[in-house]
């Protein structure tokens, strides 16, 4: 009789995958804070306070120029915006933070307040690569987040198949090579290999503040800080860990298949 | 406790004076570890700090039936200590640790390899045990693997399909940890903390903030305690009904996969209700929690975690009733009770040998010592207890949370951490859902940490996969693996 109530089951919930892209993208949770924002020309002279609670060392004052937020490198604790007098940095609370750029993270300067949102890979590769993305997931130092938060994109509320984003069980049949964790010197080997058994044209895209920039674990001996000392980094996605939908923005917005086009560089 | 013990005795998630810490010549440490394992004790930890050019060693047993948690320390020496792995294999890991961290050789240790590997070209590169053989053949798996999953590397020795010998190398995530607590806290220390294993960041952070509140001889207000022990067990819930799911894939169930699947995440977003978070980042620290949650928050996960119970209860039904199920589950990847007790497995993996330990019960701290959950225990110790016990699991943290929503104490949330008491060790425990979390931080005359010691329920319970894989076909490994599924990270630091 089993097989009877879980097909009746089925039957009775219908399609469970979200309407998003081509519907409204579900709400994150209201405490989440999102992107933040950061207008230098508020702070006042003098001012340290965010640069000193910063755990990453993600913003810095050099004397007489204007602060500066590498969003690449933030863990998303939101000290920073607790302690700023002049509401210099806030939380946006837009799930939207893929960027092309390592130097597009870094936000502060009159015109860099919000993120450049990526833009699309070319017209070459995105024939290619546009319909059927396949992907070799390496974890490099990742503390399990990202990854979990990777994985939640294959389960059937997000369905990541419709797009033609698949994670694929060896390099050799792989497009590119999505990576997380601060790049371990353990693992050092085993991505470089990994990268070259993936035909070329590659891409290789960073998932979360561990694969930017070393996120919590910035300067240690252990780490690379991050995959571009490595490879070649075609997308950037920030996070501790970033939300699913963050880092299903960013792949759509690489393939070229999200409608609003405001903010790219 | 009517018996008498030479260790100090503490109850988890206190301090004591690192002056009264029993010091002994070092064979006659080793003597009294050994003797209280003979017992039938637990070794929770054992580690080596650094004297000078000499090292002492540090012992941390957990008297499960006692209550009670009990220290000791050597002497310094240097050079060579006996091994007790030989006797009580429960040591291994831990002297195989010490000897890679401070260069301390265990003498006589069976299988002397470091333990992370932290200096060369990787775990995976070295010599392993291997089996002889015209008929024998040996497969490697990882450090990258075919799924979205952390490295590690696993050496099988086998005849045609059957798995003779698994060797498991881990350190490919090795972050250093450990050495950067050193001189702390630093103000990366409890992001770190966090990220120790990033599916656990409730059990390492409320450890962390425990042995700091411990060795500022203070204790989170009420309230916080009871929101930690909410989370933890939002944090249980969330992971263990993944695990249903990845189990019921592996074994290609897919109706159980697809549920759990998508209400794992409806319970990590019921984390993110409390903190914004999904993994619970930011939601403990020491001190408290700096987020409260008010009625009507707390309203609205009380009405979501019921829906996402009864789903979940549904998804496990389709599970325990399919026959297809059962037959792949049952006497796959078994482990005796005795084994088990052995190697000092924790955790869900424990108890589905039939072993009675869980923290919560044996060790309460927090809001534990005043809401209780019953240890949950299968005795077949095969991938089918160990995905029973989650399930039993599941139901039990339900009814704990249903319970304990509506028992909120009143007050602050967070309270100021005064300065850490210099020359003071600490020590909690936490059930995380793999099992044991032990955080052992000792300061020194400056109120700096010393010496942090962290063990992850992972690092008791490698071996115990790796025996579980012993006359299975090599098949049956991903889903012998997935009913453990162990953190690469924790163990690797």
């Amino acid at each position: 009789m089993f097989v009877h109530d879980i097909l009746l089951n089925r039957l009775k919930r219908g399609c469970e995958t979200m309407a998003y892209p081509a519907g409204p993208a579900p709400a994150l949770p209201d405490r989440h804070g999102g992107a933040l924002r950061v207008e230098a020309a508020k702070c006042q002279a003098g001012c340290s306070a965010c640069v000193v609670v910063c755990p990453t060392e993600a913003i810095t004052r050099p004397p007489n120029q204007p602060v500066a937020l590498d969003l690449g490198r933030c863990i998303f604790c939101a000290e920073c915006v607790r302690v700023c007098p002049t509401g210099a940095i806030t939380q946006t609370g837009d799930h939207r933070m893929a960027v092309r750029l390592r130097e597009d993270l870094t936000l502060g300067d009159a015109g860099k307040e919000q993120l450049r949102l990526a833009v699309a890979l070319d017209e070459k590769l995105r024939r290619l690569f546009g319909r059927s993305l396949k992907l070799r997931q390496v974890s490099a130092g990742g503390c399990a987040a990202c990854e979990a938060d990777t994985n939640v994109l294959g389960t059937i509320g997000w369905d990541l198949g419709r797009f033609g984003i698949q994670f694929v069980a060896s390099p050799r049949h792989a497009d590119g090579l999505l990576i997380t964790g601060p790049v371990s010197k353990n693992m050092e080997l085993a991505l470089r290999k990994t990268y070259a058994a993936v035909p070329e044209p590659k891409i290789v895209i960073a998932v979360g503040a561990c694969a930017i920039a070393g996120g919590p674990f910035v300067g240690h001996p252990q780490v690379h800080n991050g995959a571009g000392a490595l490879v070649p980094v075609d997308l950037y996605i920030p996070g501790c860990p970033p939300h699913p939908l963050t880092i299903l923005d960013g792949l759509l917005r690489l393939l070229g298949r999200l409608e609003d086009s405001e903010r790219r560089s | 406790m009517n018996r008498t013990t030479p260790f100090a005795l503490l109850t988890n998630g206190n301090a004591l004076p690192w002056a009264s810490v029993p010091e002994w010549p070092l064979p006659e440490f080793l003597r009294n570890v050994g003797a209280e394992l003979d017992r039938g004790e637990r070794l929770s930890s054992l580690f080596g700090v650094p004297e000078g050019a000499a090292l002492r060693l540090v012992a941390v047993l957990a008297f499960d039936a006692g209550n009670t948690l009990a220290v000791a320390r050597s002497q310094p020496f240097s050079g060579s200590f006996p091994s007790l792995t030989a006797t009580h294999s429960q040591a291994h890991l831990f002297e195989r640790e010490i000897w890679e961290q401070h260069g301390a050789v265990p003498e006589n240790h069976p299988w002397l390899k470091a333990v992370r590997q932290d200096h060369g070209p990787g775990p995976a590169v070295g010599e392993f045990f291997r089996v002889d053989g015209r008929e024998i053949h040996e497969v490697a798996v990882g450090p990258v693997h075919a799924g979205i999953i952390e490295p590690g590397h696993f050496r099988f020795q086998c005849a045609g399909e059957e798995v003779l010998h698994l060797e498991i190398a881990l350190g490919f995530q090795h972050r250093g940890v450990e050495e950067a607590l050193a001189g702390g806290p630093h103000r990366a220390t409890v992001y770190q903390m966090e990220t120790v294993a990033g599916d656990a960041t409730i059990a390492h952070a409320s450890a962390y903030a425990s042995v700091l509140e411990a060795l500022a001889g203070t204790e989170a207000p009420l309230r916080a305690q009871w929101l930690r022990a909410i989370a933890l067990e939002l944090e249980r819930l969330a992971n263990h009904t993944g695990d249903l799911g990845a189990l019921a894939g592996d074994v290609a169930f897919l109706p159980t996969a697809s549920a759990c699947g998508k209400i794992r995440g409806d319970f990590l977003n019921l984390t993110a209700m409390l903190c914004g978070n999904r993994f619970g980042r930011g939601l403990v620290r020491p001190g408290g929690c700096p987020r409260d949650g008010d009625l009507d928050r707390l309203g609205k996960l009380r009405e979501r975690l019921e829906t996402a119970l009864a789903e979940v209860q549904q998804a496990a039904v389709w599970l325990w009733d399919a026959a297809s199920v059962r037959t792949r589950f049952e006497h796959t990847g078994h482990l005796r009770a005795k084994q088990a007790s052995e190697v000092g497995l924790v955790g869900p993996a424990a108890r589905a040998c039939g072993l009675v330990r869980d923290v919560r019960f044996d060790h309460p701290s927090g809001w534990f010592r005043f809401a209780q959950v019953p240890v949950s225990v299968w005795p077949d110790g095969d991938v089918f207890a160990r995905a029973r016990v989650r399930w039993l699991e599941i139901q039990r943290s339900g009814e704990f949370l249903r319970e304990q929503l509506d028992a909120a104490p009143e007050g602050e949330t967070l309270s100021p951490l005064p300065a850490l008491a210099p020359n003071t060790l600490a020590v909690a425990l936490v059930e995380g859902w793999r099992g044991e979390v032990c955080h052992v931080a000792l300061t020194g005359a400056d109120g700096k940490l010393r010496r942090y010691k962290i063990t992850d329920p992972s690092f008791h319970n490698w071996m115990g996969l790796a025996l579980a894989l012993r006359g299975q076909a090599i098949s049956d490994f991903p889903v012998c693996n997935k009913s453990f599924n162990l953190s690469y990270c924790g163990f690797d630091l």
